[in-house]
């Protein structure tokens, strides 16, 4: 039997000399009908640009193929190859046989049509529905994804829905055309780990149900676990290695796959946590937040104040010196809030920090996540680093230009980086800057807000590890924030799980990890994907975070704490 | 709702803000209506004369109090009357609006139909040679001044077409539309090309952003045919700067267009101010500028209505 899709030698270059500029240097593969073939690779690995090329959307882009053939059966049972296919036939490709999610959902709907117009359309195209037989698919579709109460949300515009929500107008819509071949081009990266696994889960249910094949694309090895019958791992424009799922992962054969599956962080369950433990009974906390109430008003006119977002309500917890408190969460939870609030950056409504130092006049200091954005293009290094210095009163001397000097060669990058500027950098780089010019200071807490999460999986690992080397060597106190569970679990020695403003459950990393308590962290902790998890399937959960907007002078109930262990402590759920 | 009601709120307070401003700003320039009315012969004026003139025009009282009785005047209606037409001032305005309205909504026109489609050709074809003279032409187009558009104009229609448009006076729509347009396409060809060309430029840019967005990747990845990816997916997400730019430019040409009314000899708005000035017709100033002034605000309050029709964003509030 012939495969749905048959990929031979496919080469795909850029720009005005695309044969000298390829990205996609030689990929071949096949996919026979109802497959699922998972694409695991970094950024730059060409791994997006491949599945671009299956229904030419790579030409808008500004890509072109070069050489090699990519034949698909259609539903007729004629095979086209689609490299040599004019702009009339690739139109029927593209919906009708191959369907295409994105990464994006923020902005891949486009913002000035209805959802339900959006889904519509594609019935029309490509199914030939009208008027009301095309109003009743899109119902049908959006019922499908299991979007409540559709028949109401028909006429929404994206911007009312929530990630999660877009995403699954935008299955729908690809799923709207009945393609044979669904490509998900990192479908769940912008996404929380709970949204993630549902609609992780929706599309194995979805594909069970059609038949359709599918391309997984990812860079989350963990993730196509669940869900590939086949992994092709492409590194530079090159397939390293491919073939059955299971055979993959517990014995690669080329290096770069045994890379991606050891030396990136993975969740184990808390069985991966650090054990150097600086907490004792009688040290100091260089932190202590007490009761921290962050509060964002809004509606603020003429008639007064509608009420308040209660992003951080009632939040207390201490550091010591030399230790890593984990804050996880999923977006909206307050944790980059509590962060911001810690380094006085957001006013407080009420709340106590205190801070007890003994080495800087700064002793806080921060890393943010984006490395591209949180360092002045027009300043070279030097600048950069002095700056902090400079700002606190210092003068640029001998004595500054060594502490740089130090500080960069201690962070991994050579010495004559001072006269460079940060385009100059990798990713990975700058943010070793950025760690480099928060260390400036000598400070004795830094707050690390998403700090590795913008970085490629291998480059995260070499950061997470030069991180617990700083730690250690200048006895750092780390707030680390982040979503991604398997990095908190290598660098914290205590986490503390957040929820709709609140901090749910917080204690010894080892412990919250390995024997979640609270609802919601039990939660978190299942929808983590995870290698050993393979072809799991996740219940469809529809949970909604409630809305932190509350009424004037709205104070939440008294929280009440149980002790699970040594260091564990579980706030008591209200009985509803 | 409550946002048109805050903004109408508005419009008083920036008019009363403009009528101060005006009414300095004119009173600063040198020389006196006297002066500009009688000429020389203002020199033979006895200081006893020249005091019961600027009695009999109100401008020998201190200028707050000459402005409060203007601003009394405003508030019943009564915009003064003009020195130069011996006419009330609202009526000699009036007189002239219908002509200034047409000349903008005409150019205006012109401007769209050719601008909108132009830049959205030339963004679909970015780099190749039909791009490339449509930016050619624009550029031709922003740096063509208007009076020597205008000039050609009538200088070709006259040597080569035997045509002059009807000058001096001016044919009202409703009484002879064909009479009415002779006069008034040529002038607004001659506002509309430059008009035209910012149109392009803005609309191309704006087209060439909107085309690398993803909800377009997304549009082809549906199998959405180009064109209707271009006019249906991209264009209405592109119109914003082109709403916000055709705004701008209606308010300038609704306060008249004074080059191309000269050079077309019509008696729009503009030529009404600029003579206004010179004879120092202080009423008749105060009033047009005030009169163009809430043009503007209307222009810009329906700028605002049309940026919600167009984006949901805005019309339903959101992030």
């Amino acid at each position: 039997m012939t495969p749905l899709l048959s990929v031979r030698d496919l080469r795909v270059g850029f720009g005005s000399d695309p044969v000298a500029n390829e990205v996609v240097r030689g990929v071949s593969f096949d996919l026979a009908a109802g497959q699922t073939l998972g694409i695991v690779g970094e950024s730059g690995s060409g791994k997006s640009v491949t599945a671009l090329s299956i229904n030419r959307l790579v030409d808008f882009g500004g890509g072109r193929i070069t050489s090699g053939s990519i034949m698909l059966q259609r539903a007729d049972g004629t095979a086209l190859d689609v490299t040599g296919a004019n702009e009339h036939a690739l139109r029927h490709v593209r919906g009708r046989d191959v369907g295409m999610i994105f990464q994006e959902p923020m902005t891949s709907l486009n913002p000035v049509h209805t959802i339900g117009a959006q889904i519509e359309e594609a019935l029309r195209i490509n199914r030939g529905l009208r008027g009301q037989a095309a109003r009743n698919g899109a119902l049908a579709m959006l019922d499908r994804v299991r979007i409540p109460d559709a028949k109401s949300r028909m006429g929404y515009y994206p911007h009312q829905l929530s990630g999660g929500m877009r995403q699954r107008v935008m299955i729908a819509m690809a799923l709207a055309s009945s393609p044979r071949l669904l490509i998900a081009d990192e479908p769940t990266t912008a996404l929380d780990v709970t949204v993630q696994a549902q609609i992780m889960a929706l599309l194995a249910e979805l594909r069970d149900e059609t038949g359709m094949a599918m391309i997984f694309i990812t860079h989350d090895i963990g993730l196509v676990a669940g869900i590939a019958d086949r992994i092709m791992v492409m590194q530079s424009g090159l397939v390293v290695e491919q073939g059955d799922t299971a055979t993959v992962l517990d014995t690669p054969q080329h290096d770069y796959t045994r890379h991606l599956l050891s030396a990136v962080p993975h969740f184990t369950a808390g069985r991966a946590t650090r054990t150097d433990s600086p907490r004792t009974e009688d040290s100091d906390p260089v932190i202590t937040v007490d009761d921290l109430v962050v509060r964002f008003s809004i509606g603020r006119g003429l008639f007064g104040s509608k009420g308040a977002v209660h992003a951080v309500d009632g939040v207390d917890f201490d550091l010591m010196p030399g230790e890593t408190l984990g804050i996880v969460g999923e977006s909206g939870s307050g944790k980059s809030t509590t962060a911001r609030a810690v380094l006085d950056l957001n006013a407080r409504k009420r709340g106590q920090i205190t801070v007890r130092s003994s080495r800087s006049r700064r002793p806080i200091q921060m890393v943010f996540q984006d490395p591209f954005a949180s360092l002045n293009p027009r300043l070279n290094v030097e600048a950069l680093l002095a700056e902090p210095a400079i700002a606190n009163g210092q003068h640029k001397d001998e004595a500054l230009r060594e502490r740089m000097k130090f500080l960069l060669n201690r962070v991994g990058l050579p010495e004559d980086a001072l006269t460079r500027y940060p385009h100059q950098f990798s990713g990975g780089q700058r943010q070793r800057l950025c760690i480099a010019r928060a260390l400036m200071l000598n400070p004795e807490v830094v707050v690390l807000d998403e700090a590795v999460s913008a970085l490629d999986v291998s480059v995260q690992a070499k950061v997470l590890d030069l991180l617990i080397d700083l730690q250690r060597e200048f006895g750092l106190a780390y707030l680390f924030i982040s979503h991604d569970m398997a990095v908190v679990e290598r660098i914290a020695h205590r986490i503390a799980v957040m929820f709709a403003g609140q901090i749910v459950e917080i204690g010894a990393a080892q412990a919250v990890l390995s024997d979640p308590q609270h609802s919601y962290t039990k939660r978190l902790i299942s929808a983590v994907p995870a290698v050993e998890r393979r072809n799991q399937h996740f219940a469809i959960d529809t949970t909604q975070v409630p809305s932190l907007l509350r009424p004037v002078g709205y104070e939440p109930p008294k929280a009440q704490w149980r002790q699970a262990g040594p260091d564990h402590h579980v706030r008591l759920e209200a009985v509803s | 709702m409550t946002y048109l009601a805050k903004r109408l709120l508005t419009f008083p307070l920036i008019l009363l803000g403009v009528s101060v401003l005006v009414f300095l700003s004119i009173r600063l320039i040198p020389g006196d209506a006297i002066t500009a009315m009688l000429g020389t012969e203002a020199g033979m004026l006895t200081p006893d004369q020249r005091a019961s003139l600027a009695a009999y025009f109100g401008i020998d009282k201190p200028i707050w109090s000459q402005y409060l009785s203007w601003l009394g005047g405003l508030f019943q209606g009564d915009l003064g009357i003009s020195k130069i037409y011996a006419k009330p001032v609202m009526t000699v305005i009036l007189e002239r609006f219908p002509l200034t309205l047409e000349l903008a909504l005409l150019s205006m026109v012109i401007a769209l139909t050719i601008g909108v489609p132009l830049g959205v050709l030339a963004a679909t074809r970015n780099g190749r040679p039909s791009d490339l003279g449509v930016r050619l032409l624009a550029m031709i187009g922003q740096s063509t001044p208007s009076f020597v558009l205008g000039v050609l104009i009538i200088f070709v229609l006259s040597v080569y077409f035997g045509f002059v448009p009807a000058m001096g006076t001016f044919t009202p729509l409703f009484q002879d539309p064909l009479a009415n347009l002779g006069q008034l396409i040529f002038p607004a060809i001659t506002l509309g090309f430059a008009f035209a060309a910012s149109v392009t430029r803005i609309s191309r840019s704006a087209m060439l952003d909107v085309l690398s967005e993803d909800y377009v990747r997304t549009a082809r990845a549906k199998g959405v045919s180009t064109m209707s990816v271009v006019w249906h997916h991209a264009l209405p997400n592109a119109l914003i700067p082109v709403v916000t730019l055709s705004g701008v430019e209606f308010g300038y040409l609704l306060g008249g267009a004074v080059i191309v009314e000269q050079i077309f000899a019509l008696p729009g708005l503009g030529r009404l101010v600029l003579d206004a000035i010179g004879q120092r017709d202080y009423a008749l100033v105060q009033g047009t500028v005030l009169f163009i002034a809430f043009n503007f605000l209307v222009v810009n309050l329906l700028v605002d209505l049309a940026y919600a029709v167009l984006d949901p964003r805005i019309r339903l509030g959101g992030r």
